[in-house]
C-alpha cells in the first residue's frame, strides 16, 4: 500500500530548490520591497531562470512541464518568503500556462519562451470596474475590424498591469453574456494604464486599471475561438485558485515559525509565553489547521492533475479553505506577538495584510461557495 | 574533458559547538553542508565543462549520508556522482583519504574515461589541513597546483591548463600541463543554483556507490584508522585573550609607523627589548 500523503523524491527536490531560493533570495527583503512598494522583476527572472516562470507549462516551449501538485509546492515554498511575489509569480504562471493550453502553434512560439524565461512579463485581465465577482457582466467591447480587433473598456485591479508585457484580456464579443467573450493577448505597448491603487498589502507587486482605448490588435492575437473567452478565463483559474490557496499556506506556515520562535523568547508573568497552556493550545489548532489546509490543497492539486469530474469544485473548496484557515493561522501569530506583532519589524503584519486579500481575489471566498453549492445541485441525482 | 571534483560534507561549522567540559566538538544535530571550498571548485568545473564540453563526476569519501552531498552537486549540475562508502575508511586521516581517494580516481579514470583535471577545495572547513589535494596529486603522479584563484583557459588540443594561483604578495600565473590536480581558493567564482529539472535529475540519479573493494582497493591496512598514523590528541576551544588590543598611531613614514610599534611593544613586554638586545650583541 503506497503512503498516500507523502511526498516522493521528486517532490522534495522541488520544494527544496524553491525553499532555498525562497530563503535567500526572497525572505531578506520581503519587508524592504514592502515598505518600498518594489516590484522585484530582477528577483522574478532569477526565479523564472530555474524554471519557475512556466511551472505547469509545456517543455518545448521552455516550460518546467510540471504538475498542479509540484505548483503547489512551489508556491508554499516561495510564499514563505513574501506572499505577495510568490502570487504575482502565480499569475505569470497562469498565463503563461493559458497561452500554452488554449494558443495556437504560432501563439505558443511567439510567446511561450519569453514567458517562461520571464523576458516577458503576463498579466490577467477579467475584472471591470462594474463585473467582479459577476464576470459574465463584462462590458469591454472586441469589435471585429478586418483582420483586426479594436477594444475598448477599463480593466480593474489588473496586478503587475504598467509592469507587464502581455496582457491576457477578456472582451465582449457579443452580447449573449458569458458565451460572448473572448479571450485576447494585448502587448503592452497598445495600452494605457491607472495609477498604482493604494492598497492593504500586496505592496510589491502593482495593482492598476488597464484601459483600452480604440486599441487595435491583429486577430492572430485572439486566444482560441470567439466565445470560448469565459471557459479559458476560468480554466486559468482553477490552477490559479490552487496557487493562491498555496501562497496563503506559505505565508501562514513563516508565521507560525515566527509564532512559535518567539513565544520561546518572550516572557510573560515571570514566565516564557509558550508555557502558558491556552496559547500552547493556540499554537496546536494553527499546526492543526494548517496541516488541514495542506492537506486539503494536495488532494484538490491532484483532482485537477487527474482531470476529475469534481475537479474545479474540489479547487474551489481549497481556495476557500486554505485562504480563510491560512488567514486566522497568520492573525493568531500576529495576537502571539502582543503589541509586537502589530510593528512592521517583526514582519508579522505585513504577513497578514498579504494574505487577507486571498480571500476576496481570484473569486471571493463568497464566489468559492457559490460555484460549490452549484456542482452539488446539479450533481444531485 | 572529463573534470572529476572531489567534495567533502562537513558539518555547518557556523552551527558547531565545541563542549566546555569534555572539549568534544558537539557533532550531533548539527546539519551538515558540501565543504565551502568545493563547491567553488565544482563551480569552476562546471563552467569549463559548458566552455569546453566534457562532464563532471563528483566524488566523495564518507558515510552513506554523504549521498545527501553528492545530489547536491547534482542539484548544482554535476553530471555524475560517485560515493566511496565502507566501515574499512572509518577514522581516515590525510594520508589514508588521500590513498583511498586516490584508488577511486583511477576507477572513475577506468571506468567513465580519463581525467584530465581533478579539482579539490584549498582545505576543509572541519579538518583544515588542505593536504588531501596535494596527497592525490602526488600519488596519482598528476601536475598539482594550490591556491587557485581563477582557471583561464583549459585547452584541449594542446593538454595545457592555464590559472591564477594567489601567494604570498601576488598573483602568479601559471600553465601546465594535463592531468592536473588544482585547489580552489573560496569567492573564485559565483556557485550557479540548480535549476528545477536538476533537481529532478538529481533527485532521480543513481549515485554509483563503491566498497573498498569496488574501488580495487586490496590492502585495507592502508584505509581508515589503521591506515592512519596521525592522531588527533586533543581538540579544545582556545580561551579568549584576556589582554585588550592597542592602537598605534600611524607615523609620517612608514618608518615612524614600524619604531612607534615597536615602541609599544618594549614598552608593553620589556622582556621582549631585554632578549633582542642580548640577541643582538651576540649572546
Ligand atoms: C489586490 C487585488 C489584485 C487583483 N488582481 C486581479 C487581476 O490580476 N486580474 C483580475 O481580473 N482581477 C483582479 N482582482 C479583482 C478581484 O478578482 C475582484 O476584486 C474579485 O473578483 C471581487 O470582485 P469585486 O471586487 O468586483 O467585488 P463584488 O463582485 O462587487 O463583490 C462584493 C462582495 O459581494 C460578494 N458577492 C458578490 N456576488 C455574490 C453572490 N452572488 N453571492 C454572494 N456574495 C456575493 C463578494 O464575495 C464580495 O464580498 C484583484 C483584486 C485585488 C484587490
Ligand atoms: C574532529 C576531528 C577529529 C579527527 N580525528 C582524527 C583521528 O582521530 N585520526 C585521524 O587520522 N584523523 C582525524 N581527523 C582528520 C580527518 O580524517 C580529516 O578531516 C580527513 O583526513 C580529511 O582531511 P581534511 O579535512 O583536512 O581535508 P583537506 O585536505 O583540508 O581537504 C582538501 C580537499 O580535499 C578534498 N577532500 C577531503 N576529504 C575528502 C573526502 N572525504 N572525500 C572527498 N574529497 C575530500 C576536498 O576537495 C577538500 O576540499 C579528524 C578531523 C576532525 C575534524
Amino acid at each position: 500500500m503506497p503512503h498516500l500523503f507523502a511526498l516522493n523524491d521528486d517532490h522534495r527536490a522541488i520544494t527544496d530548490m524553491a525553499q532555498t531560493f525562497a530563503r535567500e533570495k526572497i525572505a531578506p527583503h520581503a519587508l524592504d520591497w514592502d515598505e518600498r512598494k518594489h516590484f522585484p522583476v530582477d528577483v522574478l527572472r532569477e526565479a523564472a531562470a530555474l524554471g519557475m516562470g512556466g511551472i505547469y507549462t509545456r517543455e518545448d516551449i521552455g516550460g518546467s512541464g510540471l504538475s498542479r501538485l509540484d505548483a503547489t509546492l512551489i508556491f508554499e515554498a516561495l510564499a514563505r518568503g513574501c506572499p505577495t511575489v510568490a502570487a504575482y509569480l502565480s499569475i505569470h504562471n497562469m498565463c503563461a500556462w493559458m497561452i500554452d493550453r488554449f494558443g495556437d502553434a504560432a501563439q505558443r512560439e511567439k510567446w511561450g519562451p519569453a514567458l517562461c524565461s520571464m523576458d516577458r512579463l503576463a498579466s490577467y485581465c477579467l475584472t471591470e470596474p462594474a463585473a467582479g465577482s459577476d464576470a459574465a457582466a463584462i462590458k469591454m467591447k472586441a469589435r471585429r475590424d478586418g483582420d483586426f480587433y479594436v477594444l475598448d473598456g477599463v480593466k480593474q485591479f489588473i496586478s503587475g498591469a504598467g509592469v507587464s508585457d502581455l496582457y491576457v484580456i477578456m472582451a465582449r464579443t457579443s452580447d449573449e453574456g458569458a458565451r460572448g467573450l473572448t479571450a485576447f493577448v494585448v502587448e503592452k505597448d497598445r495600452l494605457s494604464f491607472g495609477a498604482n491603487e493604494k492598497k492593504m498589502g500586496w505592496n510589491a507587486q502593482p495593482t492598476r486599471q488597464v484601459i483600452c482605448e480604440d486599441c487595435r490588435i491583429p486577430v492572430a492575437n485572439r486566444l482560441g475561438e470567439e466565445g470560448q473567452g469565459f471557459r479559458i478565463a476560468m480554466a486559468g483559474l482553477d490552477g490559479g485558485r490552487l496557487n493562491i490557496a498555496a501562497c496563503s499556506l506559505g505565508g501562514a506556515a513563516a508565521a507560525l515559525d515566527k509564532a512559535v520562535a518567539y513565544m520561546g523568547e518572550r516572557q510573560a508573568f515571570g514566565k516564557k509565553l509558550d508555557t502558558f497552556q491556552a496559547l500552547q493550545f493556540r499554537l496546536a489548532d494553527m499546526a492543526i489547521d494548517l496541516e488541514a489546509s495542506r492537506t486539503f490543497l494536495w488532494r484538490a492539486a491532484s483532482a485537477l492533475d487527474a482531470k476529475t469530474p469534481d475537479a474545479t469544485a474540489l479547487c474551489a473548496m481549497a481556495k476557500k479553505f486554505v485562504t480563510d484557515a491560512c488567514f486566522s493561522v497568520a492573525n493568531d501569530a500576529l495576537q502571539l506577538h502582543g503589541g509586537y506583532g502589530y510593528l512592521a519589524d517583526y514582519g508579522i503584519e505585513k504577513i497578514v495584510r498579504d494574505l487577507r486579500v486571498h480571500q476576496i481575489l481570484e473569486g471571493s471566498n463568497e464566489i468559492m461557495r457559490l460555484i460549490v453549492a452549484r456542482h452539488l445541485i446539479e450533481s444531485r441525482s | 574533458m572529463h573534470f572529476v571534483v572531489c567534495i567533502k560534507q562537513v558539518p555547518d561549522s557556523a552551527q558547531i559547538r565545541v563542549h566546555p567540559v569534555t572539549n568534544t566538538i558537539m557533532r550531533q544535530g548539527v546539519p551538515t553542508i558540501i565543504n565551502p571550498y568545493d563547491l567553488f571548485s565544482l563551480e569552476e568545473a562546471l563552467r569549463w565543462r559548458d566552455k569546453v564540453g566534457g562532464e563532471v563526476t563528483v566524488l566523495t569519501m564518507g558515510p552513506p549520508m554523504a549521498a545527501d552531498s553528492l545530489r547536491k552537486a547534482l542539484t548544482i549540475g554535476a553530471d555524475r556522482a560517485v560515493l566511496l562508502t565502507d566501515r574499512f575508511f572509518a577514522g581516515s586521516d590525510t594520508l589514508a583519504t588521500s590513498f583511498a581517494l586516490s584508488a577511486a580516481l583511477q576507477k572513475i579514470s577506468d571506468t567513465f574515461g580519463k581525467i584530465d583535471i581533478v579539482f579539490c577545495g584549498k582545505q576543509t572547513i572541519d579538518g583544515d589541513t588542505a593536504q588531501v589535494g596535494p596527497g592525490i596529486a602526488k600519488r596519482l603522479n598528476l601536475e598539482q597546483i594550490t591556491y587557485v584563484s581563477a582557471v583561464n583557459e583549459v585547452n584541449g588540443d594542446n593538454g595545457t591548463v592555464t590559472l591564477e594561483r594567489r601567494s604570498e604578495g601576488g598573483v602568479q600565473v601559471l600553465k601546465t600541463n594535463l592531468p592536473a590536480m588544482i585547489t580552489m581558493l573560496e569567492g573564485s567564482n559565483t556557485v550557479r543554483r540548480g535549476r528545477i529539472d536538476d533537481a529532478l535529475r538529481a533527485a532521480r540519479a543513481q549515485i554509483v556507490t563503491w566498497s573498498a573493494k569496488d574501488a580495487g582497493i586490496e590492502d585495507v591496512t592502508k584505509c581508515g584508522l589503521r591506515g592512519s598514523p596521525t592522531v588527533v590528541k586533543k581538540v579544545f576551544a582556545p580561551t579568549p585573550r584576556a589582554e585588550k588590543a592597542a592602537l598605534v598611531e600611524l607615523g609620517e613614514t612608514p618608518r615612524d609607523s614600524a619604531e612607534a610599534l615597536i615602541e609599544a611593544i618594549f614598552a608593553k613586554t620589556p622582556k621582549i627589548e631585554d632578549d633582542l638586545v642580548k640577541l643582538a650583541s651576540g649572546f
